[in-house]
């Protein structure tokens, strides 16, 4: 647990907020996909902590970053943080995306919404881990596509929205990439529709995939048991088990 | 620096602080926020005798100043914890107590009958309260023939210190407190949750799978607080009181109350230390108004 001081609260469009976040101490070591439990003060109505992923750490200038979409109380008084402002933080919570085993594996890393938030830092991982990253992000318009050119310091980009409006129209999983070439490794967040649709994909094509789900949870470290997910183990938590987990663990129906 | 010791029956405790059960899992879950042999005593997951996957997800609902969960006693079964967990919690220097639940009068003999023989487990809870599941549970806390009848059995059987907690969502919870006393409870613990229910009107669905769940957290507390003071009145034994203590000053209310000891359940949610803090607040509280021990302000209430 530990407070971090708001470094600053980049506006990135009217949904979604950038924290930058920094420290007297260092940063600890984060892996990609882990997650933190945001205490939220000030607002009378929120009353648990909110389950946030590590959007990006820069080690070198000490920044942690949150990614925020502003869906209720809690997050929109997030939103409202100004530099300077304190922010408690349990963290780094939960498990991590698996780089792939094979060293020339084709990585596509698939967001949707905020859901885009931990493959940032994915994708920052796996580069430096020497892979060719590729993102394929989705939005409804234009204007919920983010941050596109911190994505592109990474991989290569490609993008949907439902309107057209940026890159091809439709959802992520209608993109041409996903016809050629053949990708190794999948790695998904964001609505659950998207990510079975993905994780539909990669079974077809007999490829390996990772999805980091966002069930509502409470404690954040396995003590309450609210965030469980279904898997051919039975109930598990959501915050200690994942929230990364393989498609072949989960009883989705693909 | 004022005598934190109190004694619940047999069981004594370095300081009033426990832990709710379901709260805190295993005690282990939280050894990277605090040192777990500072707390009085840690009542570990609801056990049943055999193991239970609980209720589907979604389970949990924040509410203003609390939350609804649904759990319904996931856990894996006594002989798990007797033959993987205790051997990790045995040797913590605090007391380590564990909540039975069942569905019926011989699932809850059983478990507790498997749990006299640990060493290190000085007392067990027996959950007749828990609102989440459908058989047992909650339905043998809510009248004073069933809560006698299991208390009966189980204190038949069960040989260390007995702490029996109490449901909420009765009429009158002085009767049933009377009743468990009456078939040798040692102590009793209240409240449990409180049965409630969210629903998402976009959707008009039930928030939860269960569609009622349980509530905590400082939204139940006025509640617990009277019901704890009303009990204390009534038996002799001692109180644990618990529901939506969020900091030392919650806690000595409870004490003031007439409770002996208390228990922090959904503060551990939003602040993994906050034992730690109540504790050093009760003693500050102590050495501020010139007690000797924390033992005098329990029922020092003056009406």
């Amino acid at each position: 647990m530990l407070d971090l001081i708001i470094k600053e609260n980049r506006i990135l469009s009217s949904q979604y907020h950038l924290l930058i976040l920094t420290s007297n101490d260092k940063i600890p070591e984060i892996l990609p996909g882990q997650f933190a439990e945001v205490r939220v003060d000030g607002s009378p109505t929120t009353f648990l902590r909110r389950p946030i992923s590590i959007h990006y750490v820069d080690y070198e200038t000490n920044e942690l970053w949150l990614l925020i979409q502003i869906k209720g109380d809690g997050t929109k008084r997030l939103a409202t943080m100004t530099a300077g402002e304190s922010l408690n933080l349990l963290f780094p919570l939960g498990n991590n995306f698996n780089e792939p085993l094979n060293e020339n594996a084709n990585v596509l890393l698939v967001g949707g919404g905020c859901g885009v938030a931990p493959l940032l830092y994915l994708g920052s991982y796996l580069k430096k881990k020497g892979f060719q990253v590729n993102f394929l992000l989705g939005a409804r318009t234009k204007a919920d596509l983010i941050e596109l050119c911190e994505y592109e310091r990474f991989g290569n980009v490609y993008t949907t929205t439902e309107d057209g409006s940026h890159g091809e129209r439709g959802f992520v999983t209608q993109h041409s990439v996903l016809n050629t070439p053949a990708f190794d490794n999948f790695y998904t967040c964001g609505p659950t529709p998207m990510m079975k649709a993905v994780a539909g994909h990669a079974f077809k094509t007999k490829a390996n995939c990772e999805v980091s789900l966002e069930n509502t949870m409470a404690c954040g470290i396995g003590a309450c048991l609210c965030c469980v997910t279904d898997t051919t183990e039975g109930h598990v938590c959501v915050c200690t088990e994942g929230p990364v987990f393989n498609i072949t663990k989960l009883k989705w129906q693909i | 620096m004022a005598n934190l010791n109190i004694n619940i029956g047999k069981l004594q405790l370095k300081n009033p602080v426990m832990t709710a059960s379901g709260t805190f899992g295993y005690g282990s879950e939280y050894s990277d926020f605090l040192d777990l042999s500072r707390i009085g005593g840690i009542i570990v997951k609801g056990t049943t005798i055999r193991a239970r996957q609980g209720n589907p997800y979604p389970r949990m609902a924040e509410t203003y100043s609390g939350m609804l969960n649904a759990v319904g006693l996931q856990n894996k079964g006594v002989d798990y914890f007797i033959n993987h967990i205790y051997p990790t919690v045995k040797d913590i220097d605090t007391n380590i107590i564990v909540n039975v639940s069942g569905s019926t009068v011989e699932e809850y003999v059983e478990t507790a009958e498997r749990l006299n023989s640990l060493e290190k487990i000085p007392a067990i809870e027996l959950n007749i309260s828990c609102p989440n599941v459908k058989e047992g549970g909650m339905a043998f806390g809510t009248n004073c023939v069933s809560a006698a009848q299991v208390v009966k059995a189980v204190r038949r059987v069960y040989k260390n210190e007995l702490i029996v907690k109490l449901s909420p969502n009765v009429t009158d919870i002085s009767e049933i407190a009377l009743a468990v006393e009456a078939e040798g409870a040692d102590s009793v613990s209240l409240i449990n949750t409180l049965l409630g229910m969210a629903i998402n009107s976009e959707k008009r669905v039930p928030v939860l799978s269960t569609i009622t769940g349980g509530l905590s957290g400082p939204a139940v507390k006025p509640i617990a607080l009277r019901m704890v003071w009303q009990v204390a009145q009534a038996v002799k034994i001692p109180v644990i009181g618990l529901g939506g203590i969020m900091n030392a000053a919650d806690a000595i209310e409870f004490m003031l109350a007439g409770a002996t000891a208390i228990q922090i359940g959904t503060a551990n949610f939003i602040d993994p230390t906050v034992t730690i803090k109540v504790i050093d607040g009760i003693n500050e509280y102590l050495d501020r108004h010139n007690f000797e021990s924390v033992n005098d302000i329990i029922g020092a209430l003056e009406i």
